[in-house]
C-alpha cells in the first residue's frame, strides 16, 4: 500500500498496479473502509483500478487537528488506522445487472466490421459478446460510464482512427480490449455494436447511475421491436 | 427578476460545483475560479456556496426589474451600468430597471457576477452548477439565451443593510472594496507554482527539468475541462499505459505527443495520461484567464510551502469576511 500526493487536495492510495480482479477486491475494500464514516477533512473519495483517490479541503484537516505543517502525512496515517480497524460493514451483496441490447442494423454500425476482423459471423460476435458476466471495474469519463472488464479476447477491435462526432447513448462499443456503454451523447472512437434501451445515467435518482463499481454486467440481446418498446415513454 | 437582453458568448449559472459524485463519473464543475466565486459571494452577503454568473469572453446585458445589490470581478469586460462604468470588487446597487452590460473581454477570459441572494436555479445532485454535457444544472442545463429570466433568493439581512445605506446615501457602490486581484484578475506573465505529480519520473530528466523551467504558450485548444500548453516535447523515460486514475482540477497530464494540458474544475473524473506535476491550488485560477498565446513558467514548490499558501489565502478571506459583518454601509 502505497500514499502519493496529487496536488495540495488529494491524496492517492494505491492497493495495487495491475488491473485484474484481486486489485479491484482491494480498492472496493478499502473504498468501503474509508466511505463507511467521513474522515476528518476529507471531501470526496474516488475509486479506480488500483487506487483510491482521498480528496481533502487543508483548512478542514487543520481544523480536525492536523498539525499545518505536515499535513498529508497527518491524514495518511488517518487513512492506515481506518484500515487497519475498518468499521463494521454490511456485507457487500454483488449485484448482476442485465443490459438489453439491440445488436447491429443502426443501433450497431460497427457490428459488421468487428465481425470481419475478429472473422466471426455477426451472429457469433453477439453470441460472444453477450455470453460473459462483465465487471464494473470502475465508472468514469462521462457519467454513469462502466468500465467493463471481460471482453473475450477474439472480439479486442482498435479504436477508430476519426471518433465520430457523437455517439448516440446507450451506445454498447468495442474499444481495443475493451467494451462499455456510452451514456450520453459524446464525441467517441469505439466501434459501436448495438444500443440499450435502459437509461445509463439517471441524475434524478441517488445513485444517479444504473451501474456501480463492483457491479456484474451481463448483456441480452433483444429485436429492435423490443428495443421500441422498452424505449417508449410509460 | 434578471432579464437576460443579450446571453455573452457562454454566461453560466455556476457555485462551488458538485461534491460526491465524482465516483459515479459526474463531473464537479463549478466556477472555474472559484475563490473569485466566493469573494463575490461574500460582497454581497451571500453563503460562499451561492449560484452566480460566471461569463466567458464576450458578456451579457442584463436588465434587472428589482433593486438589488451585485459585485463582479475577473477579467476587464468594460462593464457598464447605464452610463456609467460598473465598479468592480465591491458592492454595487443596481436600481430597478436598470441595465447592466458587459462587453468583450479586453484582458484575460472570466469574470464572476453575484447577485444578493444568489441565482435561484434547482439543486441537482446537490448543486447548482450548469453542467452542459449531461444538460442539466445551472438555468436549464445550458449556457444562458435571450430572453431567459433569472431569479434570485431573498438578499440577507446584511445585504439589505447596505442596499438601504447606498440608497439612503444616493451612492451607486460602496467606497470600500476587496483587494484589486482578490476576484481573479489577471496577473500579468509571471510564474505558477506547481508541485511534481504522481508520474513525474516517468518523464526524462531533461523532460522534468524543461517542464519546471521552459516559457509555456497557452493554445486555442482550451476550454472548461483544461487548457492545452504548447513548449518543448516531453519526452518519456519509458513508453507503456498509465492505469487510469483520478485527476484533480489542477493536474498536469501530458498525452503522447508531449504537450501538457493543465486540467481545470470540469475535467473528468478519471484520467489515463501520466500527471506530470499539479498545479498549486492558490495558482490555478491563473489558467482560467489565459488567452491563446499567453505565456506561463512553473517554479516547483513543495506540498508543505502549497498547504502554507492555502491556509494563508483562507485566512485572508476569513479576516475580509469579519470586516465586511462588521460594515453597515
Amino acid at each position: 500500500m502505497r500514499f502519493t500526493p496529487l496536488g495540495d487536495n488529494a491524496l492517492m492510495l494505491e492497493v495495487g498496479d495491475v488491473i485484474d480482479e484481486p486489485t479491484h477486491r482491494r480498492v472496493q475494500e478499502a473504498w468501503r473502509a474509508l466511505a463507511a464514516a467521513p474522515l476528518p477533512g476529507v471531501t470526496e473519495l474516488v475509486p479506480a483500478y488500483t487506487t483510491v483517490t482521498l480528496f481533502y479541503d487543508p483548512l478542514l484537516a487543520v481544523q480536525a487537528g492536523a498539525p499545518a505543517t505536515d499535513i498529508a502525512d497527518w491524514l495518511t496515517v488517518q487513512v492506515e488506522e481506518r484500515l487497519k480497524h475498518p468499521p463494521k460493514m454490511e456485507k457487500v451483496k454483488i449485484r448482476t445487472v442485465e443490459i438489453p441490447v439491440c445488436y447491429g442494423g443502426e443501433f450497431g454500425p460497427d457490428l459488421a466490421l468487428v465481425a470481419k476482423q475478429a472473422k466471426l459471423s455477426p451472429e457469433e460476435v453477439i453470441k460472444r459478446h453477450s455470453k460473459p458476466e462483465y465487471l464494473v471495474y470502475l465508472v468514469g469519463f462521462a457519467p454513469g460510464f462502466p468500465y467493463l472488464g471481460g471482453l473475450p479476447k477474439e472480439l479486442e477491435t482498435p479504436r477508430h482512427a476519426r471518433p465520430r462526432m457523437t455517439v448516440p447513448p446507450g451506445s454498447v462499443g468495442i474499444g481495443g480490449a475493451q467494451t462499455g456503454i456510452y451514456p450520453l451523447a459524446t464525441p467517441g472512437g469505439w466501434n459501436l455494436i448495438g444500443r440499450t434501451p435502459e437509461k445509463i445515467f439517471r441524475p434524478a435518482e441517488n445513485p444517479p447511475v444504473l451501474l456501480r463499481a463492483g457491479d456484474r454486467v451481463k448483456f441480452k440481446a433483444i429485436t429492435p421491436a423490443e428495443f421500441d418498446q422498452r424505449e417508449a415513454p410509460p | 427578476m434578471i432579464h437576460v437582453l443579450k446571453p455573452g458568448l457562454l454566461t453560466t449559472v455556476q457555485d462551488l460545483g458538485r461534491l460526491g459524485y465524482q465516483q459515479y463519473g459526474v463531473v464537479v464543475g463549478g466556477a472555474l475560479d472559484g475563490f473569485a466565486a466566493r469573494v463575490a459571494n461574500l460582497i454581497v452577503g451571500n453563503d460562499d456556496n451561492a449560484a452566480l454568473l460566471e461569463l466567458a469572453q464576450t458578456g451579457p446585458d442584463l436588465r434587472f426589474d428589482r433593486e438589488t445589490l451585485v459585485a463582479w470581478g475577473g477579467a476587464d469586460f468594460g462593464a457598464m451600468i447605464g452610463n456609467e462604468p460598473l465598479p468592480c470588487d465591491r458592492a454595487v446597487r443596481v436600481a430597478a430597471g436598470e441595465t447592466i452590460r458587459f462587453g468583450l473581454a479586453k484582458s484575460g477570459l472570466r469574470a464572476w457576477l453575484a447577485v444578493a441572494g444568489g441565482i435561484d436555479v434547482p439543486l441537482v445532485m446537490g448543486s447548482r452548477s450548469t453542467y452542459r454535457r449531461a444538460g442539466l444544472g445551472g438555468h436549464e442545463g445550458r449556457a444562458l439565451k435571450a430572453g431567459d429570466d433569472l431569479h434570485a433568493f431573498a438578499p440577507s439581512d446584511w445585504a439589505t443593510q447596505i442596499l438601504t445605506a447606498l440608497r439612503t446615501g444616493q451612492k451607486r457602490a460602496t467606497t470600500w472594496t476587496v483587494r484589486p486581484g482578490t476576484m481573479g484578475r489577471p496577473a500579468a506573465a509571471g510564474v505558477v507554482r506547481a508541485l511534481r505529480g504522481p508520474e513525474c519520473s516517468w518523464f526524462t530528466l531533461e523532460a522534468q527539468k524543461a517542464f519546471f523551467s521552459a516559457e509555456w504558450t497557452a493554445t486555442k485548444e482550451a476550454d472548461r475541462m483544461g487548457v492545452r500548453l504548447a513548449g518543448p516535447v516531453l519526452a518519456r523515460r519509458q513508453e507503456g499505459e498509465m492505469v487510469s486514475s483520478a485527476v484533480n482540477a489542477g493536474v498536469v497530464q501530458v498525452p503522447a505527443a508531449g504537450q501538457p494540458i493543465v486540467l481545470l474544475p470540469s475535467r473528468q473524473s478519471v484520467g489515463g495520461y501520466p500527471r506530470l506535476a499539479a498545479v498549486a491550488a492558490v495558482d490555478l485560477r491563473r489558467f482560467t484567464q489565459l488567452r491563446p498565446g499567453d505565456k506561463v513558467r512553473f517554479e516547483e514548490i513543495t506540498l508543505a510551502v502549497a498547504h502554507d499558501l492555502y491556509l494563508a489565502r483562507e485566512r485572508d478571506l476569513s479576516r475580509v469576511r469579519t470586516g465586511l459583518a462588521r460594515l453597515t454601509g
